[in-house]
Formats: structure tokens, C-alpha cells, sequence
């Protein structure tokens, strides 16, 4: 395990918040499903799982199978069974909400139905997948997040050698390092990057395009390559005293008071996350009010009932800190319609400030790549269907072209592209 | 409140509601029990020379995540010895004596018989069900279903207990028989006072997927047993109904198969049963879902007007008919409320692969009828369609030229009351296949020498 992802991290005391279904638990729920013909749940979803299918299986005890209807369409339906946001996606179009009755837990079935075939394959089970013969095609990916990781796992089952290239020294992106732990912890994403290598997919860490590998060579040597490169540095504030000791993670460790400043869905995982690490006091700063804050409500929801606070219409003026430098409040301005009221500064005391305004978009990379452009937000331009950029060997998914949605979207850009790579394959093009 | 009482064949009864001759009816203690909590009499668990039970000996059918749709038993008779079950008949008729005792009896030869009735009757007990039903083990020596399925032997033995009772002799009669009026009227013909029905039906419950033996399983192996519970009620309704409506069976029905609640024993008392008899649900919820029975069956008489249960006996024999007696030109029209449609769209693929393809997704005005629906071209939908207030237009519609108000539609659909078998208007003449017979127009279009 590299330093990023220590043994000892705090995080990794987080209860799962949904934890795996007993075998009985999940026929049951199982049972409930309605098994709706062309079901609002699959459309709701992202990259269109058969979900009434696959659940229809856990409830006749086939997981095997209703984990391979899962893979048929998300490669990475591991970690998105967990990550996924399924109250807006699949749940929340589940024919019962109307009814007034639960909707099935599918992103619970659906862990289930993977873990269980992943982790614990029945005696003699056949392998879930297995990689066609080699054809003697090579593509590569920029960036070993779960778009990059679809792609490269789809085509590695069709015989192609898929190699992916990591600028950092974990792979799984998001999925290992963004991810709020009572969902997914680091170890589990790596363990589905693991699956995805057993595929025969070579992730390489640690490699830098432009740096130790050029972009003209990779386009010349493989058939094909995917932008998976997801987004840049988070954003700053920008204003006084940001830079100072106690952003640092080691203070983390006796959280006092803390302040995430944010509205959206990053900031309210880790809102969530410092109340479940047992902060004295969380609150979530927006420059808004609590109703024009872009995370999900569902979310909101469950920081409120966790105790964490919300300091509405507030925007960062300054940080205000000791002699010693160490953080003792952050000082804020009212603000109408987001904008700071000038005269209106008051300090909120705290020990510790997180920041969750968004990531800086990653402009120079994509473009080492000839015929690569960017829209005007600094995303890469990309086909929606099939995730082809302005240069024909290369394609793009994932939050780099779409500036940050879910992961399950990632997937199904990588998988998309994938399908393509292989379209042309069968046209011989 | 309406009158529960019953008397059957001489037998009163607080209300219909009996315990099976089966485990609920094992023992005094229990019976007790039973009475206290509201049931009206008891058949108590077969008498004989005590039998060995296996273990296991009960198996079952699940559907959907409900347990015990179906329940299969290898138990037998009891196992308990003769004196000891009469000395607590004794017992519970002092304690009960308005209550209904009923001796179950299982033997072999004549004087067995004539022995067990009388120390059955020394007993006090109100009458004698003989068990000519049990189609697993005790059949492998002669006896239960062995007889059940043998009307000569049925008829020679019911007589020779006629010789010797006192009290109402029953008949108990085992399904695993092509026609049941055979059995039943060589019941009535031994001078059976009434007949119960339907015994357990023979089975293979299922199989052990992992050992690849049948169940229940004994060790490394396993037999048929007898088949109960809620999946069995249809058939047990048909057999009662088929000797209900014979002019030959002139005694009274006690009806068993499937009873669960008070509506099951509303239609076996109205295809014609005088008492219901109830063993899987006891098993199941235990004594006291009696009490919803009771209310409940007195709830729905005091609705229907009816005073007395007596009202509500053999009212829906006569709605009973040959099919070729059926109404041909009665037509009904699926209609699918659209503000409780959930969109499930589940009665559209059962009408499609299921039925007769005139079911369609709201989204499409106007859809291609398959090539060999009865009417050619275009469905359109109708001019009167709506959106649904939560399924928008995944509610679906009806091509209604095609609809042949078969049901299915209504049978799938999860919410109740969303879909509406409609009377379409009726031409004013009936027709039936019978008239049609008569009149020589039995020919239809398109048989095997056109």
C-alpha cells in the first residue's frame, strides 16, 4: 500500500452506512420487486442495467447470474452499487415511490449480488468473466479512474492488451481517493481495480504523459486511446490566510470544531464524514441558503440528521488565525443572492476549515493530443454516444468531458467507447 | 350478528369453524386450547393402533417470499396410545360439552372397527369421521387412501360402521381419485350421515437440490406425502362442489383444502360445505386466526343480509355450470384506471406473450397488431386515453377490438382495483355451445377438413 493510503487512516473506523445484505435479507427484498417490463429503474440508470433481471435472479438464488446481468452493462457495478447516488437514479424511479411504498433497495441487491459473486463464488463456480484469446490489438488509457478502467476492462475481455497509465501512485481514481469511506473504502476500489487487472489489463502508476510518455507515441503505437482523466486541483478561496498549517490531514485526528465550505455533494460528504469521526461541531458554509445548495436532498437529509449545521448565506472573507499561525475562526460577510455584504464580517470560530468549491479542469493535458479540443469550460469535447474527440484514435469519458458527475457516468462513457473501439473492429475500419 | 350455530347430521355446532383430524387436533390440551380461542369442534388426530412417525416429516412450498403456500406431511395417524386419547376426549367433552368432538378413525378389520366406535362413543365423542384419505404411508398397509380410492371397499366398510355407530358416521374422502362422485355417492350408498373432503392430495413437495433427494427428507431418502394448504383450495372447491350439486349426495359436507380465513370458508359453505374444517393455517398462525374467521364470516352474512350461515349454504352451487351451458355472446372489456396505474406495464407483457396481444404503451398513438391478431390493421389508441397521475403515459391502453376479457391483465396487475373487467353491452340473446349443438351450428371456420 503506498503513502497515500496509509493503514492507520481515520476514515477507515467509518461504519458502512449500507452495509452487504445477508443471503436472506436480500431474497427478500428481492422478492418484493414487481419486475416491471421495460422498467423506469433501467432507464433511470446511467449505463442501463437490467435491473428487474438481475434482481428476479438474487430472488431465485442465481447471484452468479445476476451479478454477470450486472457486469453485462457496468463492468465497475462493484463500487457502483455503493457510490452510486440510486435515490435519484434507479430508486428514486422505482414504480412504488408513486404507490407509496418503499422502493427496492437495488443498489443494496446489487452489491449483494456483486460482492457476493466476486469475493464469495460459489463451489466450482465458472469465473464471472473470462478475456477472449489475445487478437493482437493494443489500446491505452490516460488515467486509471472508473471510465478509463471500463473501457480498458471491456476491451481486455475482447482480446485486446489494454494498458493504463496513472499519473499518481494509486490507481481507481475517485473511486480510491474521493469517495466518502461509509460508502466505499480506499481498499475495496482498489480491490475492484485488482478484478478489472485480472482481466489482463496492465495498470501502470506513477506515469506522466508529456513527461515520461509522449502523447504522439501512444497515439501512434495503439489502436485506440481513452481520456480518462478526470478533473485537476481542487479550487482554492483565494483569500487571506488560506495556506496555513491547519488544513493539513494529520490535524484531522482530534477534529474539533470544523467548517466545510460548499454546498454540493463533495462538501456534504464531508460533512457527513467529520460528523461521523466524531467532530465536536460540523457546518456547512454556502454563500446561499440551504435550498439553492446543489447537493442532493436525500444527502442534505442525512447530514442534517447527523448534526451537521448549515451557516447559510455566508461567504468567506479571510482566515483568521493566532499568533502562532494556527486557525482560530473563519471570518465571514452575510451575503444576498451570494454576493458579500460589505461591513457585514463576523468570525465563526473553528479548528479546522475543509474546502468543496470543485477541481480545476486538467486543459493541458488533453490537448497534447492532436485534434483534441476543449469547450469553453475546459472540458474535453467528446461525442455524447460514443466518446469520440476531434482526433480519431482518441476518445474521452468520465469527468473530463462532462466537468464532474457520477461515477457510474464515467462507466458508461469507458464502456461506450469500448463498444466503438469494437464497432470499427467487426467493419474492419 | 348473524347466526354462526350449525347442525350437521345431527350435530350442533357453536359455529362451522372445525380443526382437521391432523397435529392441531393431536391432543386434549390442545384441543382446549382451540375451543377457548373460538373454534367450534374438533376432528380429533386419526385413531388407531398407535403407528412410529420419521423425522422429518413435513415439507412445503414457498411462492414470492411467502411461506407454506403449500404444505406436504409423511406423518401418520397418531402415535399416541388409544387409551390416553380417550381419556382426554373425556376430558375436554366435560369441560366442553357444547362443543363438537369428532373421532377420526383409522383400522382394518371388522371387529377393529367395531371395538374403536364403541370405545370412541364410550368416550362421548359426537360423531366418527372415517379416514379413507391419507394417501402416504398408512395407504401402504391397506388402510386411509388405499380404501378412499377402492368405492366398493369404501361402501363395505362404511357400512359395517353403520352397523355398529351410534353417533354420525363421516366419511372422509381422499382427492387421488379420477371422479370423486364415485367415492362420495359409495359413501352415501354405506349410509355415510356426511361426507369431508378433500383429504391430502399425494405429492413430491420438492427435491434437495444439493443431496438430489426428494423432501421431506428422512436420512437418504424420502416418500410422497400428502399435499395441504392454500394451493390445494381449488381443487377441494371443485370436488365439493361437484358432490354438492349431485342429486344423489343428499348428506351434509364438511369442506377441508386450503382454509385459511373466513372468505375461503364462505365459498366452500356456499359451493355447499356445512362445517369448514382447517389444519395448514392452525399449523401455520396457530389457534387464534378463529377469531377473524368468526367475525368476519358474521360480518360478511350480517352485509349480505343473511341471518343465519344456513343462508349462505350452497348459494353459489346453482351459479355453477356445464361449459357448454356458458353464455356466448357475454363480453367483458379490460379498463385500466390511469390515476392508479403505477406504470408497472406488467399486464402489458402478459397480455402479449400471454394472452392475446391488445395491450400497448401509452407512449404510442397507433401500433402494428401482430399478423395474426383477429383483426387486421393498426391498433389505435383510444380517443379517450389519459396520462396517469403517477405513471404518466406508461399507462398503458387497451386495443379493445382485440380484448377478449379474458382477466389476465387484472390478475397480474399489483394494484388493486386499477384494472376494471367492463361489461360491454349485451346484443340481448344468449347463446350458449349447447344451443348451438341443437341447432346444428357447432362448425367453425378454418377445421381439419377445410
Amino acid at each position: 500500500m503506498t503513502s497515500l493510503l496509509k493503514k492507520d487512516r481515520l476514515e477507515t473506523a467509518l461504519p458502512d452506512k449500507k452495509p452487504l445484505y445477508s443471503s436472506a435479507e436480500a431474497r427478500a427484498e428481492a422478492e418484493r420487486c414487481l419486475y416491471c417490463v421495460d422498467a423506469p429503474c433501467i432507464k433511470a440508470c446511467p449505463t442501463e442495467i437490467d435491473i428487474p433481471t438481475f434482481i428476479k435472479k438474487i430472488a431465485t438464488g442465481n447471484t452468479r447470474g445476476a451479478a454477470s446481468t450486472i457486469f453485462d452493462q457496468n463492468l465497475l457495478g462493484y463500487s457502483c452499487a455503493r457510490v452510486c447516488p440510486v435515490e435519484v437514479l434507479c430508486v428514486g424511479d422505482c414504480v412504488y415511490n408513486g404507490w407509496g411504498r418503499d422502493p427496492i433497495n437495488i443498489g443494496r441487491l446489487q452489491r449483494f449480488a456483486t460482492e457476493t459473486a466476486v469475493d464469495h463464488p460459489a463451489k466450482n463456480a465458472a469465473p464471472l468473466r473470462t478475456p477472449k484469446p489475445k487478437i493482437g490489438k493494443k489500446v491505452a488509457c490516460i488515467g486509471a479512474g472508473p471510465a478509463s478502467l471500463a473501457f480498458a476492462g471491456y476491451l481486455a475481455l475482447e482480446g485486446f492488451d489494454a494498458d493504463v497509465f496513472e499519473k499518481r501512485s494509486v490507481a481507481g481514481g475517485l473511486n480510491t481517493t474521493g469517495i466518502a469511506p461509509y460508502k466505499l473504502q480506499a481498499e475495496d476500489a482498489l480491490h475492484e481495480v485488482a478484478w478489472v487487472e485480472s482481466f489482463g489489463v496492465q495498470v501502470k502508476t506513477g506515469i506522466e504523459i508529456g513527461k515520461d510518455i509522449k502523447a504522439e507515441d501512444l497515439v501512434r503505437d495503439y489502436e485506440a486511446v481513452f481520456l480518462g482523466v478526470g478533473l485537476g486541483e481542487d479550487t482554492k478561496l483565494g483569500i487571506p490566510g488560506e495556506d496555513g498549517p491547519s488544513l493539513t490531514r494529520d490535524d484531522a485526528k482530534s477534529l474539533g470544531r470544523v467548517l466545510v465550505i460548499g454546498g454540493g455533494n463533495t462538501a456534504i460528504d464531508v460533512a457527513r464524514e467529520c460528523a461521523g469521526l466524531g467532530a465536536a461541531d460540523v457546518a456547512m458554509v454556502y454563500r446561499r441558503s440551504q435550498k439553492e445548495m446543489s447537493g442532493y436532498a436525500h444527502e442534505l437529509e442525512g447530514a442534517r440528521l447527523e448534526g451537521v449545521r448549515f451557516v447559510e448565506n455566508a461567504v468567506p472573507h479571510s482566515f483568521v488565525r493566532d499568533a502562532g499561525g494556527k486557525l482560530v475562526a473563519l471570518r465571514v460577510s452575510k451575503a444576498e443572492g451570494g454576493k458579500p455584504i460589505a461591513g457585514t464580517e463576523h468570525d465563526i470560530p473553528c479548528d479546522l476549515v475543509t474546502l468543496a468549491i470543485g477541481q480545476s479542469k486538467l486543459r493541458s493535458l488533453a490537448t497534447q493530443f492532436a485534434g483534441v479540443e476543449l469547450d469553453a469550460k475546459g472540458c474535453v469535447k467528446a461525442d455524447r454516444e460514443t466518446g469520440k474527440t476531434g482526433n480519431p484514435k482518441v476518445y474521452a469519458g468520465g469527468d473530463c468531458i462532462n466537468g464532474g458527475k457520477e461515477v457510474v457516468n464515467a462507466v458508461a462513457d469507458g464502456r461506450n467507447a469500448a463498444r466503438d473501439v469494437l464497432a470499427k473492429l467487426s467493419k474492419g475500419s | 350478528m348473524a347466526d354462526l350455530s350449525i347442525d350437521f347430521a345431527g350435530i350442533k355446532s357453536p359455529n362451522p369453524f372445525w380443526l382437521a383430524s391432523a397435529p392441531p387436533a393431536n391432543t386434549g390440551e390442545q384441543v382446549m386450547r382451540a375451543f377457548d380461542a373460538g373454534w367450534g369442534g374438533a376432528v380429533w388426530k386419526t385413531l388407531g393402533d398407535p403407528i412410529v412417525n420419521v423425522s422429518s416429516r413435513f415439507g412445503s412450498v414457498d411462492y414470492d417470499g411467502r411461506k407454506m403456500m403449500g404444505l406436504n406431511n409423511i406423518e401418520l395417524i397418531t402415535d399416541r396410545p388409544l387409551e390416553v386419547n380417550l381419556a382426554e376426549i373425556r376430558l375436554v367433552k366435560k369441560r366442553y360439552p357444547k362443543h363438537v368432538i369428532i373421532a377420526s378413525l383409522m383400522t382394518e378389520t371388522k371387529e377393529d372397527w367395531r371395538v374403536l366406535i364403541q370405545k370412541c362413543e364410550d368416550a362421548g365423542v359426537d360423531g366418527l369421521e372415517l379416514n379413507f384419505g391419507c394417501p402416504h404411508g398408512m395407504c401402504e398397509r391397506g388402510m386411509g387412501s388405499s380404501v378412499g380410492q377402492e368405492p366398493k371397499l369404501l361402501e363395505e366398510i362404511t357400512r359395517w360402521t353403520k352397523e355398529f355407530a351410534k353417533t354420525p358416521v363421516l366419511v372422509k374422502l381422499t382427492p387421488n381419485t379420477g371422479d370423486i362422485l364415485e367415492p362420495g355417492l359409495a359413501g352415501v350408498a354405506g349410509g355415510a350421515d356426511g361426507l369431508s373432503l378433500i383429504n391430502t392430495i399425494k405429492s413430491i413437495v420438492g427435491v434437495d437440490l444439493d443431496r438430489l433427494v426428494p423432501v421431506p427428507r428422512v436420512g437418504s431418502g424420502s416418500s410422497n406425502g400428502g399435499y395441504c394448504g392454500p394451493a390445494v383450495k381449488p381443487i377441494a372447491l371443485h370436488m365439493v362442489a361437484a358432490l354438492a350439486r349431485d342429486a344423489g349426495v343428499r348428506i351434509p359436507i364438511s369442506g377441508i383444502g386450503g382454509i385459511s380465513n373466513w372468505r375461503d370458508a364462505a365459498e366452500f359453505i356456499a359451493l355447499g360445505s356445512t362445517s369448514v374444517q382447517v389444519c395448514t393455517a392452525v399449523m401455520h398462525y396457530g389457534y387464534r386466526i378463529v377469531e377473524d374467521m368468526i367475525e368476519g364470516l358474521s360480518n360478511y352474512l350480517d352485509e349480505q343480509g343473511m341471518k343465519s350461515v344456513n343462508e349462505l349454504r350452497g348459494r353459489a352451487v346453482p351459479g355453477y355450470r356445464e361449459w357448454g351451458d356458458l353464455d356466448l355472446n357475454y363480453k367483458l372489456l379490460a379498463k385500466i384506471d390511469p390515476d392508479k396505474c403505477i406504470g408497472c406495464q406488467l399486464c402489458m407483457t402478459a397480455c402479449h406473450d400471454g394472452a392475446h396481444q391488445c395491450i400497448f404503451p401509452g407512449s404510442d398513438a397507433e401500433r402494428a397488431r401482430p399478423p395474426h391478431a383477429h383483426a387486421h390493421g393498426n391498433a389505435v389508441r383510444p380517443k379517450t386515453y389519459l396520462a396517469g397521475k403517477l405513471a404518466g403515459d406508461r399507462v398503458p391502453w387497451i386495443d379493445e377490438p382485440e380484448c377478449v376479457g379474458c382477466n389476465l391483465c387484472q390478475l397480474v396487475c399489483p394494484v388493486p382495483d386499477c384494472i376494471e373487467m367492463v361489461e360491454v353491452p349485451h346484443t340481448g340473446k344468449e347463446e350458449t355451445w349447447n344451443d348451438r349443438v341443437a341447432q346444428g351450428r357447432t362448425k367453425q371456420p378454418g377445421g381439419i377438413h377445410d
